[in-house]
């Protein structure tokens, strides 16, 4: 997903800024080039370019011609990457790509020659593939030399898309040229600024690897928690037990029994398994320094579980339920014409809302974080001012930790959130008929 | 920056929803002051009307993509 074109985005971003402090505009289109739309064009300013070293740490010095741009330096954070980074180092992870006409490339990123401290951009071009900001992209010209590669560095330049909106877009200098950058595939049609490019990304980023690690851990306690309880029937929980057994009693207690109903049951296993993946996500997402991963706040990920919803939501309706879409009855026949569509279209807003509800809430509390910590940067105008920056640790410090008790909270109300409307949709789809002036949604 | 008419019609529905989970969240207090033995029923109703009410804003969040 590359959010970072949207002018929404920063829009909300700025504003999150001028209201917390006072500052100074912050020019974002300072000095820019004017749009260089071919695919190789000899470097034009060679000096400007070796200042943009690729071995950078501070995301101050993210890009030359810019001044710091904390909305991009936020982008770059909660998005997936190819690479882990626990603290300031940075592990290799496995890229599969696959690049329609040529086929599949299997290898390590460590292959790109990443610095092991730094901000994720690659040495090394391997296969036309390169590592830029941790993210692997493709280079398009046919001319560039396949193989391992030595590269210079990077450098952004503005372009127009074809809606006609500016956007950056990313080359890399190779032999004193510059070579137009693609990046992944992504199945939005173009929506968020993505679209289908030259290759395909089905490596284990940061995101599939979190998530691994998060069902590991979750089946490996909940395994133990079973085991315990086969084991001492009847006995008081100990243990882990005692943190999860009070849980899973308020799920059943007060979303399943309530919102389903009889077959609470059935749908039992469900609402749990989605509270605990979504908690668990949560919650790994804001252990500091370790990869700080946003899977929750990635929308494949919120929108496949909020296709499970609709999917387990479409096939447990019965009879009634459908009627109540199709045909309300009790209504006057006039008043059935306008329902019928908006209930049709509630059908697929349910999900829609389950699926930017956790997006929208987990990504705006760690892009506020990244802002946070972004405010150092911006008060000590990228280290020249050291006394600011110094100032400013403290106060982007005590925030953050504000923040990041907000976000404990948020992570909790998030999952519990999803999982009773999940039930409340449940239940709606598969209540037993009482009466005609029901409750239909 | 460049600015954009969708973030200010983005605005306008965060000020509705705003308005909504406000009244929400006050007619709860209300509620659990006058009944606190229904804190729990009064709660979860609460956070379910106010996840529905913010379902509207996440639409105009949408669609305000989409117009960007």
């Amino acid at each position: 997903m590359r959010f970072y074109q949207l002018p929404i985005y920063k829009s909300l971003l700025f504003s999150i800024l001028f209201a917390i402090s006072v500052l100074p505009s912050i020019g974002q289109d300072q000095g820019q080039n004017p749009a260089h739309r071919d695919t190789s064009s000899k470097a034009a300013d060679t000096q400007h370019d070796a200042n943009t070293d690729a071995s950078h740490t501070a995301p101050g010095e993210h890009e030359t011609h810019h001044e710091f741009d904390p909305a991009a330096t936020a982008f770059h954070h909660i998005s997936d990457q190819n690479i882990y980074s626990i603290g300031p180092f940075n592990l290799a992870l496995p890229c599969l790509l696959y690049t329609s006409g040529k086929g599949w490339d299997i290898f390590s990123s460590s292959r790109f020659g990443f610095d092991a401290f730094g901000h994720g951009d690659g040495k090394v071009a391997y296969n036309q593939f390169v590592l830029h900001e941790g993210q692997v992209m493709r280079v398009v010209d046919a001319n560039f030399p396949s193989g391992e590669v030595q590269i210079e560095n990077f450098t952004h330049k503005e372009a127009t898309n074809n809606k006609g909106k500016k956007i950056e877009v990313p080359y890399v200098v190779y032999q004193d040229r510059e070579y137009l950058l693609d990046k992944k595939s992504t199945a939005d049609g173009g929506l968020f600024g993505g679209g289908v490019t030259s290759f395909y990304d089905f490596s284990i980023g940061k995101n599939a690897l979190s998530m691994l690690i998060v069902c590991l851990l979750l089946g490996w306690m909940f395994i133990r928690i079973a085991r315990a309880y086969a084991n001492n029937p009847g006995r008081a929980p100990k243990g882990i037990q005692n943190l999860i057994e009070p849980i899973i009693i308020f799920l059943r207690d007060e979303v399943a029994k309530p919102f389903i109903g009889a077959k609470w049951e059935k749908f039992f296993p469900f609402l749990l398994s989605l509270f605990f993946f979504i908690l668990g996500l949560n919650l790994f997402g804001q252990v500091p320094f370790f990869g700080g991963s946003n899977v929750t706040g990635n929308l494949s990920v919120t929108m496949v579980l909020a296709l499970l919803a609709f999917i387990l939501t479409t096939i447990n309706g019965n009879k009634h339920y459908w009627q109540h879409i199709v045909w309300m009855p009790g209504v006057p026949a006039w008043v059935k014409i306008i329902l019928t569509p908006v209930e049709i279209l509630g059908v697929f807003i349910k999900p829609l809302t389950l699926m930017l509800r956790l997006f929208a809430n987990i990504t705006a509390g760690h892009m506020t974080l990244v802002v946070f910590v972004s405010l150092i940067f911006i008060f000590g105008k990228s280290g020249q001012n050291v006394g600011a920056s110094l100032g400013a640790s403290i106060g982007s410090g005590l925030l953050s930790i504000f923040m990041m008790a907000i976000e404990l909270l948020v992570a909790f109300i998030q999952a519990y959130v999803f999982t009773l409307l999940t039930a409340s949709y449940l239940g709606a789809a598969t209540e037993e008929h009482h009466h005609t002036e029901e409750k239909h949604h | 920056m460049t600015g954009s008419i969708a973030a200010i019609g983005m605005g306008l529905a965060v000020i509705g929803a705003g308005i909504g989970v406000g009244n929400i969240g006050g007619k709860a207090m209300e509620a659990i002051a006058r009944q606190p033995e229904a804190v729990g029923d009064i709660r979860a109703n609460m956070i379910l009307t106010a996840a529905l009410v913010e379902g509207a804003a996440l639409i105009a969040l949408l669609l305000s993509y989409l117009a960007a």
